[in-house]
C-alpha cells in the first residue's frame, strides 16, 4: 500500500493573520491615565445644621465673575498674582492655631513666615480659601483658579518639608506611593500635610439670571 | 570537476520562520494592556483644561466617568452643557442612578473608595458642574476628579 503522505499545512501566511490582529490591537489600544485634580465633597450636612463661625480674617475670598475675570478680597486682580497673594494669607500666621481636643490652647505658627498681619489669617489651619463662581463661568477658569490655589499650598508645604527633612515635599510623597508600609515616610508627609492643610472650599455660584 | 563546482551565487532568503513568533509577542502585548473604550461618545471629545497640580487616578474599575461638552447631534443644541452618561446624554437629575448603578459593580467596602471623574470641556459652565456636584453629594459619592490635561510649567 502507497504510503499516505500528510501534507504540510502551509504556514507562510499566519505572520499576515497575526500582522492583521496587531493591528487591530494597535488601534484600538489607548494608553492614556486618567489624572485631574482631586477634591472631596463635603458631606450633606443635616437640614438643621449651623455652620461654624468662621473669623472673616481667617476666609480668603475668590471671586470668578461670569467674564471670568478675579475679584480677590474685594479686589481685582489677574490671575498671575493669585498664587503670591494666597500663599500671603495662608502662611500669615497671625494668631493661634485651632485649639486641640483636650483643651489645650492651639500654638501660634512657628513655621510661619508671612507677616503675621492681625487683619489677615491666624494660622494656616485655620485659613479657608473660599471659591465663588458665577454659574456662566468658564470651567477652564475655574479650574485654573483651583490649580493656582494648589500651586500656593505646594509651594508653602515643599519650603517646609525642605526645612524639615531636606526634601521637596513632592518628592516626599513620590517615595512614599512607592513604599506605602514606611512608618517614618508617612508620619513625615502627615505633619507636612497637617501643617499646611488644603482648605479650598466651594461656595454655591451665584446665579444672576 | 563536479566536485568544485562553483557555488551559486545569490544571497541565501533570510530565515523568516521566526517572524510569526515575534509578531504574536507584541500582539500578546498589545492584547494585555489594551482596554477598550466602553463608551461611545456622544458629545465632542472634551478639550481638557490642563493643570499642573493632578494627581493620577488609581485603580480603573472603581472610576466612573461623566463626560460634560458639546453633543454630537445638534438636537441638543450647540452648548458646552450637555451632560453624558454611559452612553447616552443625560441631565444632572441622572446622576444618582448611574452612580448608583456603578456601585452594584463594586465590593460594599470598596464604595467608598469610588472616584467619579469629570471630564469636562473648558468652555462648559462652572453651573453645569454644580449641579453634578450637588447630585453626587446626596448620593454620598464624595470622591471628585477634575480631569485635566499636564500643564508644562
Amino acid at each position: 500500500m502507497a504510503k499516505r503522505d500528510l501534507p504540510e499545512i502551509n504556514a507562510g501566511s499566519m505572520a499576515d493573520i497575526a500582522f492583521l490582529l496587531l493591528i487591530f490591537f494597535l488601534v484600538t489600544t489607548t494608553m492614556d491615565v486618567d489624572s485631574g485634580i482631586s477634591k472631596k465633597l463635603s458631606e450633606k450636612p443635616p437640614p438643621d445644621y449651623d455652620p461654624p463661625k468662621i473669623k472673616e480674617k481667617n476666609i480668603f475670598e475668590v471671586n470668578i465673575n461670569r467674564n471670568n475675570e478675579l475679584l480677590v478680597e474685594g479686589e481685582r486682580m489677574e490671575l498671575r498674582n493669585l498664587k503670591e497673594a494666597a500663599i500671603k494669607f495662608i502662611d500669615n500666621g497671625g494668631g493661634l492655631g485651632n485649639s486641640s481636643e483636650d483643651g489645650t490652647p492651639g500654638k501660634p505658627c512657628d513655621y510661619c513666615k508671612g507677616e503675621k498681619s492681625p487683619t489677615s489669617s491666624d494660622h494656616p489651619s485655620k485659613a479657608v480659601i473660599s471659591v465663588q463662581s458665577d454659574r456662566l463661568t468658564e470651567y477652564g477658569t475655574y479650574v485654573v483658579v483651583q490649580d493656582e490655589l494648589l500651586k500656593a499650598y505646594t509651594e508653602l508645604r515643599n519650603r517646609l518639608s525642605k526645612e524639615r527633612y531636606g526634601m521637596l515635599y513632592t518628592e516626599l510623597e513620590e517615595q512614599y506611593k512607592d513604599n506605602r508600609k514606611n512608618e517614618e515616610l508617612k508620619k513625615k508627609v502627615e505633619d507636612i500635610r497637617n501643617a499646611y492643610p488644603q482648605i479650598i472650599s466651594d461656595a454655591e455660584p451665584t446665579s444672576a439670571n | 570537476m563536479s566536485k568544485f563546482k562553483k557555488k551559486k551565487k545569490g544571497v541565501p532568503a533570510v530565515n523568516t520562520s521566526a517572524l510569526p513568533d515575534i509578531v504574536f509577542m507584541l500582539l500578546f502585548f498589545f492584547m494585555v494592556t489594551t482596554t477598550m473604550r466602553e463608551t461611545e461618545l456622544k458629545i465632542d471629545s472634551p478639550r481638557l483644561p490642563s493643570a499642573t497640580e493632578i494627581k493620577k487616578l488609581e485603580h480603573k474599575s472603581l472610576v466612573s466617568t461623566i463626560y460634560v461638552g458639546k453633543a454630537k447631534d445638534t438636537k441638543y443644541g450647540t452648548g458646552y452643557n450637555r451632560i453624558q452618561l454611559n452612553d447616552k446624554i443625560a441631565t444632572a437629575d441622572d446622576v444618582p442612578a448611574f452612580i448608583l448603578r456603578a456601585r452594584e459593580d463594586v465590593a460594599e467596602k470598596e464604595i467608598p473608595y469610588m472616584t467619579t471623574s469629570i471630564k469636562a470641556d473648558r468652555e462648559s459652565n462652572v453651573g453645569t458642574l454644580t449641579d453634578i456636584r450637588l447630585k453626587l453629594r446626596d448620593v454620598n459619592a464624595l470622591k471628585l476628579s477634575l480631569s485635566t490635561t499636564k500643564a508644562n510649567e
